[in-house]
């Protein structure tokens, strides 16, 4: 998927090409990058979050398999949170690979059509830093989600759930309501929104650098709600019954 | 006792479908847990593996309280709930593989299983692909995988072909005769405990309506005399004008209560001296089966 994006950037970035050639190599990037972003921030991420923590249950569910699961000499904590350990790693590796494909798709660009300035810049390690953090803020819709997916056997429930709220969270951030912050589903726009503020200041040198902000407060908040569900999470397998 | 519950009972909601059950599953014994479908016994293994919260009464498992020791004690348990759980997307082998992984074995010992179930064949196959009966041999090897000294299986027979069922069952006297395993299992159907089992424990809503050895069982079940003859009214008629008592008649059979070989002897004299044909005549233990139905309808 993340490929299929950039991708689809890459294509339109090259059919464009000739009007922004103009463009200085650092806002050829913003725009390049933040094309994947915006989409990416605002809704996709929640629902590929929704995705993976059902899909991680759902071979559970499928299969049939959590009573075995469950009767095997392995503590429940230990099934839990290998679970949600993978379901994090699939999230991470999936904004790592959102990272890499528009790194090298635009270093590609820039060597297929020269006139895009994108040698002027490297944007590596800003966008590195833009992911993490865009990583660490859907940390609380995926402990919500991955529950949900645990409890509930089908897909519609924590699918519905997901999707309604990612909307009201896509709502709630844009329309900058002053407590969106506390809504996890906010986060991942809300992380974002944070960026253009820093993004124009222009050093001595130039060449302006992108500071990311890292902890902000919906981080916070969406840390907190991760451990927070994470545990609560943990003390309803352990005295859910399986059936 | 391998098993020792005392007074569990559950609920459903409303609903209860353990009630005050007290097992006693003495080590080195085949217990067949009879029921019905329905009557409580997949519950019953479920709390068995603390899959289902205990509400009342308690469990104790090698000697052990199941809720505190609930690793050591599933560390020695091999389980088979239902239909067996596997992942479809896998083929049989990985699937063993997997467990192997979760429950640090060799992968010697799935080749083993494998070969033990007779699924080397099939091993890479997709367990999608796998006839319910592959399935079910599968979820035994399973079971069988971490060497456990008890087996809880549920119904393990269900969907296999006769053939099937004997090698099953052959494998499971050789796993108490030989290595000194105990097994619980669970069926609805008695002919094919009654073949293995040493005990017995009868379940119906919930209520254990018996608990024994396999000759407790049998000894419940009076023998009686069965004649063969060729009018069967008649013969009963004349039995009854002689002080014998006759229990049962069909176009067939006479149905005497058996009391002594004597007994036996003086019938088949008495009926030949009178010119009643006795085409055969054998004493009968009362079907396990029809004293199954009697124990669990009286209920």
């Amino acid at each position: 998927m993340p490929l299929l994006l950039c991708l689809l950037v890459f294509a339109g970035f090259y059919s464009k090409s000739a009007q922004l050639a103009n463009e200085p190599g650092v806002m050829l990037w913003i725009q390049f990058s933040g094309a994947i972003l915006g989409v990416m921030g605002s809704l996709l991420l929640p629902m590929l979050i929704v995705f993976i923590g059902y899909s991680v249950n759902s071979i559970e569910h499928k299969a049939d398999t959590w009573k075995s699961l469950f009767s095997l000499p392995i503590a429940k904590l230990s099934i839990y949170s290998a679970k949600f350990l993978y379901a994090l790693f699939l999230v991470f590796l999936c904004l790592a690979l959102f990272v890499v494909f528009t790194v090298s798709f635009g270093t590609l660009l820039g060597e297929i059509k020269p006139e895009l300035k994108f040698h002027d810049y490297s944007i590596a390690g800003t966008l590195t830093q833009l992911y993490f953090k865009l990583f660490l803020s859907s940390l609380g819709i995926l402990a919500i989600q991955f529950l949900l997916s645990l409890l509930f056997r089908d897909f519609l429930k924590p699918m519905g759930i997901g999707f309604v709220a990612t909307i009201t969270g896509v709502i709630l951030a844009a329309n900058n309501w002053q407590y969106a912050y506390l809504f996890p589903y906010s986060h991942p726009m809300l992380a974002l929104r944070s960026l253009p503020n820093h993004k124009q200041q222009t050093p001595a040198n130039g060449m302006p650098t992108i500071t990311v902000d890292l902890f902000t407060k919906e981080i916070l908040v969406s840390l907190i709600v991760a451990v927070v569900i994470f545990t609560a999470g943990y003390f309803i397998v352990l005295k859910k019954s399986v059936k | 006792m391998v098993i020792n519950t005392e007074n569990l009972t559950f609920d459903f909601g409303k609903q209860t479908v353990v009630k005050s059950l007290s097992l006693k599953v003495p080590e080195g014994s085949i217990y067949g847990f009879l029921g019905p479908n329905g009557a409580g016994k997949t519950t019953t293994i479920k709390l068995l593996l603390n899959l289902l919260q205990i509400q009342e009464g308690n469990i104790h498992i090698f000697g052990q309280e199941l809720h505190s020791n609930r690793l050591s004690i599933l560390s020695q348990i091999g389980s088979l709930i239902e239909q067996p759980a596997i992942y479809l997307h896998l083929t049989g082998k990985e699937n063993l593989l997997n467990r192997a992984l979760l429950l640090q074995v060799s992968a010697k010992r799935v080749d083993e299983m494998l070969e033990l179930v007779h699924l080397t064949n099939a091993a890479n196959k997709k367990a999608g692909q796998y006839s319910l009966g592959m399935k079910q041999r599968l979820g035994i090897a399973l079971a069988l995988l971490a060497d456990p000294k008890l087996l809880l299986l549920d119904e393990p027979t269900n969907g296999l072909d006769p053939n099937g069922i004997i090698e099953v069952r052959e494998l499971l006297i050789k796993l108490v005769n030989e290595h000194k395993k105990t097994v619980f299992i669970s069926s609805h159907l008695l002919a094919e405990v009654e073949r293995m089992a040493t005990h017995v424990g009868i379940i119906n809503y919930g209520e254990l309506l018996f608990q024994g050895s396999i000759k407790d069982l049998e000894g419940m079940s009076k023998p009686s005399v069965q004649i063969e003859t060729d009018n069967t009214a008649d013969t009963a008629n004349f039995l009854t004008r002689n002080n014998i008592t006759v229990s049962d008649v069909n176009d067939h059979h006479i149905y005497v209560p058996y009391t002594s070989k004597q007994q036996m002897g003086e019938i088949n004299a008495l009926l030949n001296r009178s010119g009643y044909p006795v085409y055969s005549i054998n004493k009968q233990h009362k079907d396990l089966e029809k004293l199954f139905l009697d124990i669990t309808q009286k209920a």
